[in-house]
């Protein structure tokens, strides 16, 4: 187990040390220059050059690149050209949003998956069971910012049981805090739940034709039991590997979520940098939200073999 | 008390019949064999005494285990009764476990469902169970995962999950068709001492009639989900007084009429110091590499029309040597050459069409989605002056008669044949480029015994008619018996044995050769049985 998780952090090292260099590559040496583009065609030619000095885009590349990883790994992000204010501070207060956000709709997403797949498995091809996968159908096809809005209608315009976006921040304790987090969780963990309902079922269906789950019964275990106690932790590899991709997926990918609900988020943040151009901080943000999914898999790598011990010796 | 009777049982699954009228019984003690072909319903007699049948299933008439009435239990009872006094042993070891539980946890799990054990008692008694069934502690502790044991020791992990709670009634369905001879021989052993040491009644499925033969005091045999005959071993044996027991063992031991091997000796192929190494995972990140040898030096000849055997037990190097005579796989040292020409994985592929192989599996040989036209044509990408349009039907048409199906067969898709069939289009399949060398790589091992003397009868004729060459490879001594002039016995990679394969059987030389004799059961002589009294 030792070895293996070593190697595992040896692959994610490396996976880090070449996401790195293909981010600063793409950014800072794909054609044209950072600090023109930045400033769009009609720049003056001294604005040009002042902001070349103040990125310091006229030192060498390597030793720009080994600036950029050093910056980062003490903290310092470099300034953003647009809000004049460190990269760094914009990140903490965004991924403050992002991340417990990403958290709350996964875990949401898994206490609904969980249950449904395991109840659609066990009553394959009848009524539940077929509800169940209308249902999924439906989850999946629907966007999420539809279920955003009509969450919106519903729990904050009619009944007024939560405010209709924003986020009131961490300061004001933690339930306020989640409160307000609750609808855009529900909206983006909904579409996740149903794909992750599905793989569950399907995955367990997989399991319990296995000969393994037939010596069971033939133990005298139930039904129940069967699938409790040698169906689920077998079933749980694919399932791991859906969660490990929805993770990254919500870190970044609920923009349009936090449009909706006004939240000032990674995503959000990201989106704004990209139309003004601001290099610097696509960049740091790019870098971040690689390095969260890289830890992600790492986890669930980890999560692998604490399920699979195959996976253990096998280092 | 009889232990378990079974009284005109049907059973349909939907509107599918599976099993009509069966009738018998089992004493405590007693050991009975059920036996038939494919699609018999053996299986299916043995899942409903254990009543683990598909939820489509209905059943009829009765099913005594103690005195109590299986079909009319319900549920709640039944569980308690899994297990407990029923225990089951299945046939594929290597599924057979839950990959991410330990073997003592699996095995406890048994005895803490159906007592009021606690965890340490039950995982006490398991040891002790593991043990009985040749798992000793010290060397298979209890926290070893089931991918950590070979397959006969899972099988044994099965069977002390089975008798855990020694149970009145063992199932064993098919418990050694998955096993090497050596091994297969060792569970037996261990079936037939724990039936007397526990005196149970074991109910054993099995499609070999001789390891029924060794084994059962009675034997029972299906056909179309009917019995056809049952009886005392030693009578039924001596009596067969059904035509199809007759036919069934007789195809068992069936002998093929293999032509006289051809004069003049031209090595078609040969194989001098074969070597093939295959890399272990590095055992830390900057240890050297280390390598297991599959092949280990091996050098043999095939000649012109010579028909080889190789047998030995499953990982012993078959499949890895099979590979780099067909130049599959390259080999570390030492040259394999065939036709005159050095076969490597990089050879032009004109080369490979004189030598051709055929599989053991007739499902998964085949592309689903192609029809039997274009399956058997495809290895004529292989040769630069294919036939075409209709020279190419004709052909077709030539090998499609020629392994006895029609040429209208060229139009289907491979689903609507049979496993015999499926091989037949194997070995057409094979036959098409006109080789004068075929691999046939377990080719008869998946199929029942009717079908798999037909198959050997094809494999004869052709070699007479077409003159081949073949190398067979089987782990199935009996058969290779019948089929080769001359035989390799394989272990661990090398070569132990090799000669005529009259002289290799009946006065076999190299310890190894003789344990596999000796280990392979033997279908008793028909004609002794019947001539003695009975």
């Amino acid at each position: 187990m030792l070895r293996y998780t070593l190697k595992r952090l040896l692959s994610l090292l490396i996976s880090l040390a070449i996401a790195s260099v293909v981010i600063f590559a793409v950014i800072e040496i794909a054609p044209g220059d950072p600090a023109s583009f930045m400033l769009g065609l009609n720049a003056q030619p001294d604005t040009v050059a002042a902001l070349r000095a103040e990125l310091g885009l006229d030192v060498p590349k390597s030793e720009r690149y080994f600036n950029w990883i050093g910056g980062m790994m003490t903290g310092d992000f470099g300034m953003s050209y647009t809000y004049r204010t460190p990269v760094a501070e914009m990140i903490t207060d965004r991924i403050w949003v992002s991340l417990p956000l990403a958290l709350y709709a996964l875990t949401l997403s898994t206490l609904i998956a969980f249950p449904v797949g395991i109840y659609a498995a066990s009553r394959r091809g009848q009524a539940g069971d077929m509800a169940v996968m209308g249902a999924t159908q439906l989850g999946i096809a629907v966007p999420n910012f539809w279920f955003a809005m009509m969450l919106v209608l519903i729990f904050a315009i009619n009944l007024r049981w939560f405010s209709a976006g924003g986020f009131v921040g961490w300061d004001k304790g933690l339930l306020p805090a989640l409160k307000s987090l609750t609808l855009p969780a529900i909206a983006l963990a909904l579409p996740q739940s149903a794909i992750l309902a599905r793989v569950m079922r399907s995955s367990l269906l997989d399991i319990l034709s296995e000969d393994f789950m037939r010596t069971a019964r033939a133990k005298g275990l139930t039904r129940r039991q069967t699938l409790f106690r040698h169906g689920l932790r077998n079933a749980l590899i694919p399932v791991l590997t859906i969660i490990g991709m929805q993770f990254a997926f919500l870190l970044a990918g609920g923009i349009i979520i936090e449009q909706v609900f006004f939240l000032p988020g990674l995503g959000r943040l990201i989106f704004q940098a990209i139309s003004s151009r601001d290099l610097i901080v696509v960049e740091s943000v790019v870098m971040l939200l690689v390095f969260l999914v890289i830890m992600v898999n790492f986890v669930v790598d980890l999560a692998y073999a604490a399920v699979d011990p195959r996976l253990r010796s096998r280092t | 008390m009889t232990l378990l009777s079974v009284e005109n049982l049907s059973l349909s699954i939907g509107s599918l019949p599976i099993l009509r009228d069966v009738t018998f019984s089992i004493e405590p003690g007693e050991i009975v064999a059920i036996t038939g072909e494919s699609g018999s319903g053996k299986s299916m007699t043995a899942f409903s005494v254990m009543q683990l049948l598909p939820e489509s299933a209905t059943t009829q008439g009765a099913i005594h285990l103690n005195g109590r009435n299986l079909l009319t239990l319900p549920e709640a009872d039944l569980c308690a009764m899994r297990g407990n006094d029923v225990g089951m042993v299945f046939q594929e070891p290597m599924t057979a476990l839950n990959p991410v539980k330990t073997i003592g946890d699996q095995v406890a799990e048994t005895i803490l469902i159906h007592s009021t054990a606690t965890q340490a008692e039950a995982q006490s008694q398991a040891a002790t169970m593991l043990a009985r069934v040749g798992l000793p502690q010290d060397r298979f502790p209890l926290s070893r995962y089931p991918h950590e044991l070979s397959g006969g020791q899972r099988q044994r992990v099965v069977i002390a999950m089975a008798i855990a709670r020694r149970p009145r009634l063992l199932i064993a369905d098919e418990p050694t068709t998955a096993l090497d001879v050596t091994t297969q021989a060792r569970i037996l052993d261990l079936l037939k001492d724990l039936v007397n040491e526990f005196d149970m009644g074991l109910l054993m499925i099995t499609h070999d009639l001789a390891v029924v033969a060794d084994m059962a005091h009675r034997i029972i045999v299906m056909r179309h989900g009917e019995i056809v005959e049952q009886g005392d071993t030693q009578t039924l044996l001596a009596t067969m007084s059904h035509s199809y027991t007759k036919a069934l063992f007789e195809a068992s031991s069936h002998q093929v009429d293999l032509p006289e091997p051809s004069e003049g000796h031209i090595p078609i192929l040969s194989v001098e110091n074969a070597t093939r190494d295959y890399p272990l995972p590095r055992t830390g990140l900057f240890a050297p590499r280390q390598h297991a040898r599959a092949v280990n030096a091996v050098s043999f000849d095939i000649h012109h029309g010579e028909r080889l055997g190789l047998v030995g037990e499953s990982g012993c190097g078959k499949s890895t040597l099979t590979r780099a005579i067909l130049g599959l796989e390259p080999l570390q040292s030492g040259t394999i050459t065939a036709f005159g020409v050095e076969v490597s994985p990089s050879m032009p592929a004109a080369q490979r069409v004189k030598t051709q192989v055929v599989f053991q599996d007739p499902y998964g040989s085949f592309n689903p989605r192609h029809r039997v036209a274009r399956i058997l044509s495809e290895p004529f990408y292989l040769a630069p002056d294919a036939p075409k349009g209709e020279a190419l039907t004709e052909t077709i048409a030539t090998v499609l008669t020629d392994v006895g199906l029609a040429p209208s067969d060229a139009t289907k898709y491979i689903h609507e044949f049979s496993g015999g069939q499926r091989q037949r289009i194997a070995i057409a399949r094979a036959l098409i480029t006109k080789p004068e060398l075929i691999i046939f790589d377990e080719a008869v091992s998946a199929l029942d015994v009717s079908i798999r003397a037909q198959i050997l009868d094809l494999i004869a004729d052709l070699s007479r008619r077409h003159n081949l060459a073949y190398l067979f490879i089987s782990h199935d001594l009996s058969v290779v018996r019948t089929v080769t002039d001359r035989v390799l016995v394989m272990q661990s990679g090398e070569i132990v044995e090799q000669g005529d394969t009259d002289a290799v059987f009946t006065n076999p030389q190299h310890p190894y050769t003789r344990s596999l004799i000796a280990a392979a059961p033997v279908l008793p002589d028909l004609k002794e049985l019947s001539d003695a009294p009975a």
